[in-house]
């Protein structure tokens, strides 16, 4: 029964999720001894499938087979028996604990008793046969994040697996510490181990990896041998497909002046690197403008940027011809600027209050009554108009908002910040996680408010979305236009070369 | 076989008022059937126990004024840190607050003798106040300038505050009467008049009464209150929305820790009329307890401050009439916060009856 030769043979991997098939009859084979590239874009299917083999999720149906032999994976604990180890993008150590105590946290060796000095000899020994250099005895508060990402992997070479995941392992890293794990990869691949590389950086997966799966939309698009391809024919296997347009566009009516211009913007990410470099990009009243990319390429640091949650390094937003550079969100929301931010459920609500007070929230000066109270019979007129309008559905204006549904709760935050008839409107993800239903609701909204002359920033990780919406696109590739233009202008080819930096482009627009 | 179990399940819809009403009742009586136990454990009836405990707390004009003499500091810190705490200020600094107000008052109240009371209560009023603001204000500002953990720096300030009120009525304010540890006496004029004949209960409580009134408005009716409960429970989302949540932060210290310091220049002003290092008996801590079980509504921590008054002044009488040790009271009340904390969780889910077949 097949797949003697592979470490890893996953067979008709199907796994659902409600709404979605996140992997749909998957087949993926990962040789002895070879470095693998998992491809696609966001959503593609790649961290549900190696979550699959890692036993946090179970496969609705579909086999494994490891060296050869079928396995039932139902937990990591599973996975680990089975040689198989994990490193998540978000790292699990313990910041007080040191190296030694870290990588041993957690594993059951064979005797009852912990011996400390046999466990540090035995880490120490595996940092030196890989050179890490790393200090057994370091707590982990003092490493930098390429380090402790080597941490991470030296736990699972101390309970000596042979088949490694590394879930977009450069994501977070520097340039320098990329090059760094690179050699280690290549270390532990010398010596026999199997590596699973998830990554969406095309120059990264040509330098490290032997053979590259791409998959999109939860299936497999194709296995190459890295010396036989090349960038330009993967970013067409990541994003070549027929974009389904269930909405129809017309060319913008109220299209006017600039509302928004951002001139040559730098931004931070929270680890201090620079994540936006120098973006330079207006939009006018009536327009939508979409950002496409990856996530993770500094668009959130650039919707944050404008509505003044995060500091600007360099550079100038204006906002009808205002500068409202490093200004505070409310001079900001003073403007008439709307937000429907990534994260919902952190900053888009108020969950344990009243859907009157989540829709009133925003323009609260409107209700204030004789300087000190509020005026609850506006609030109650404005919160009814706001949930017929927007079709949200509640027993009554006085449950709290963190009783309604996903597809509710996004309503919700888009009448409160639609109702403020804003010039400008951010928009980022607004359609993450929504089903079919609620999803075309926004959308239809969108373009509604874009008739009514309101400058929209559009940015998704669905490129369908982007495309179908958008009157311009520009692609953003680690903090850098790749370019703007016309949906229609541009191949689906072209842009998937520029989402994976391979291309750039200067069209009119 | 069938097995019938509970499952813990996320409520979808909003508890009604009623529920949520019974749900705290429900807290207190579970709370008292487990303290029971207890007494059961002394052999002695619980219910007589209780009964000399009720009876000590409500059933004789010295009874009841004394619960409401505890009452008052009660209602003070627990509006204080409900307050504090409604705006995710975790203020745990109302012991200090207390006393940095009542020093505050103690300045006004030995330098201003014979001054009307007319002028000299307001003003030594608005010292404890303006005394709690400051222990509060330090706090405020570290957190909001530099992300200081407030719970900490609150929960120090209180020995720091302690150790300085020690300092002064050890030293240079040492009672010269009675060379006690204290304070010389505060002007006559500067006390509060006692409002029930023959009892120590005096017009703090009217106070205790306006300020959880004007707690009231600010929950309910005000915009700020509002602007106060949004960035409680999200400061992010308010934020984000346009508010200025550092502005905000500090106002809510400086009103939070200046009722605590109304406390500590009331218990002054009508009880003590020295500055002592015994002019709390812990009152900033219980107030944690009373915002808590009141949960931070102003109707509910009234209620909360009562409760807690009657318990820890009944449970003297009881030890009088039964023996039963009076921390008794310390282990009530510890009871009932869990059970608080529990009847919150069930507002947030709730069991469902699931049969299995076996």
């Amino acid at each position: 029964m097949g797949g003697e030769d592979y470490a890893v043979y996953m067979k008709g991997i199907v796994k659902r999720f409600p709404g979605v098939v996140a992997n749909d009859h998957i087949d993926f084979k990962l040789g002895i001894g070879e470095i693998h590239a998992l491809l696609g874009e966001n959503g593609a299917g790649k961290t549900t499938l190696m979550n699959i083999l890692y036993g946090l999720y179970s496969a609705d149906s579909g086999e494994i087979y490891i060296y050869g032999k079928k396995v039932s994976i139902k937990t990591p604990k599973d996975a680990i028996k089975n040689g198989i180890g994990m490193v998540h993008q978000h790292f699990t150590l313990v910041p007080p604990f040191t190296v030694t105590e870290n990588v041993i946290l957690g594993y059951e060796g064979n005797k009852p008793v912990l011996n400390m000095a046999e466990a540090r000899k035995r880490v120490s020994e595996l940092i030196d046969r890989y050179g890490l250099g790393l200090d057994p005895d370091a707590k982990i508060w003092q490493l930098s994040v390429g380090e402790q990402q080597k941490v991470e992997i030296l736990k699972i070479l101390f309970r000596e697996a042979k088949i490694i995941i590394l879930d977009e392992p450069t994501a977070v890293l520097t340039p320098k510490e990329t090059q760094s794990l690179f050699e280690f990869l290549r270390k532990m691949k010398a010596e026999g181990r199997s590596i699973i590389f998830i990554s969406h950086k095309l120059h990264e997966v040509m330098e490290i990896s032997d053979r590259i799966t791409v998959l999109q939309k939860g299936r497999v698009v194709g296995t190459r041998n890295t010396k036989d391809t090349n960038e330009v024919e993967l970013a067409r296997m990541m994003v070549g497909r027929e974009v389904i347009f269930t909405i129809k566009k017309e060319p913008s009516k109220a299209l006017g002046r600039i509302i928004v211009e951002v001139r040559n913007l730098w931004v931070n990410s929270d680890r201090g690197l620079p994540a936006v470099k120098g973006v330079t990009f207006s939009i006018r009243k009536g327009e939508i403008l979409g950002i496409a990319g990856v996530s993770g390429n500094g668009q959130r640091e650039l919707a944050e940027a404008l509505i003044g949650l995060r500091k600007v390094d360099k550079g100038n937003i204006l906002i009808d011809g205002l500068d409202v550079t490093n200004k505070p969100p409310k001079d900001i929301v003073s403007l008439n600027v709307a937000y429907l931010p990534e994260d919902r459920e952190e900053l888009g609500y108020f969950k344990d209050e009243s859907i009157r007070s989540n829709l009133c929230s925003k323009i609260r000066y409107s209700f204030l009554k004789k300087n000190f109270f509020l005026d609850f019979r506006m609030m109650n007129q404005y919160s009814d108009t706001l949930i017929n309008e927007f079709d949200i559905i509640t027993p009554s204006r006085f449950n709290l908002a963190k009783n309604l549904s996903g597809g509710n709760k996004q309503r919700l935050v888009l009448a409160r910040e639609l109702a403020i008839k804003p010039k400008f409107l951010i928009a980022n993800q607004p359609t993450r996680g929504l089903d079919v239903g609620a999803t075309e609701y926004i959308r239809k909204k969108l373009l509604e408010q874009r008739d009514d002359g309101v400058a929209i920033l559009l940015i998704s990780e669905d490129l369908d979305e982007v495309l179908m919406l958008s009157d311009r696109v520009m692609v953003f590739y680690e903090g850098e236009i790749m370019g703007i233009f016309k949906p229609e202008e541009v191949s689906l080819d072209d842009i998937g070369l520029m989402m994976a930096g391979v291309k750039r482009m200067e069209v009119s627009a | 076989m069938r097995i019938l179990r509970y499952k813990i399940v996320k409520r979808i819809e909003t508890p009604s008022t009623l529920e949520r009403i019974a749900l705290m009742v429900g807290a207190v009586i579970a709370s008292i059937l487990i303290s029971s136990v207890l007494i059961i454990q002394v052999n002695i009836n619980p219910f007589i126990a209780y009964y000399e405990l009720f009876k000590g707390a409500w059933g004789s004009k010295l009874a009841l004024s004394e619960t409401l003499v505890r009452f008052i500091p009660l209602s003070f810190t627990g509006i204080a840190v409900a307050l504090a705490f409604l705006g995710r200020f975790w203020n745990i600094g109302a012991e200090g607050q207390l006393y940095l107000g009542a020093l505050f008052a103690t300045v006004f109240g030995i330098s201003f003798y014979g001054v009307s009371p007319f002028v000299l209560i307001p003003i030594m009023i608005l010292a404890g106040f303006l005394g709690g603001s400051l222990a509060a204000l330090i706090p405020a500002v570290l957190r909001s300038k530099y992300q200081v953990d407030e719970v900490v720096t609150t929960l120090l300030l209180n020995w720091i505050i302690l150790f300085i009120v020690e300092a002064i009525i050890y030293g240079p304010w040492r009672n010269p009467v009675s060379a006690w540890p204290e304070s010389p006496a505060i002007s006559v004029t500067g006390e509060l008049p006692r409002i029930w004949k023959g009892t120590r209960l005096h017009a703090g409580l009217i106070i205790a009464l306006l300020v959880a009134l004007i707690y009231f408005i600010i929950y309910t009716r005000s915009y700020w209150g509002f602007e106060v409960k949004l960035m409680g429970i999200n400061p992010k989302a308010a934020y984000v929305q346009g508010m200025d949540v550092v502005r905000n932060l500090i106002l809510v210290a400086l009103i939070s820790g200046g009722i605590a310091g109304i406390a500590g220049a009331v218990e002054l002003m009508g009880i003590h009329f020295h500055l002592r290092e015994n002019l709390s008996l812990g009152y900033g801590y219980t107030g944690i307890v009373v915002a808590m079980l009141g949960l931070l509504h102003p109707i509910g921590v009234v209620l909360a401050a009562f409760f807690m008054a009657t318990i820890e002044t009944g449970s003297q009488a009881m030890y009088r009439a039964t023996g039963i040790p009076y921390p008794l009271a310390y282990v009530i009340e510890g009871v009932t916060l869990v059970f608080v904390l529990i009847a919150v969780f069930f507002m947030e889910y709730r069991l469902e009856k699931v049969e299995e077949e076996r």
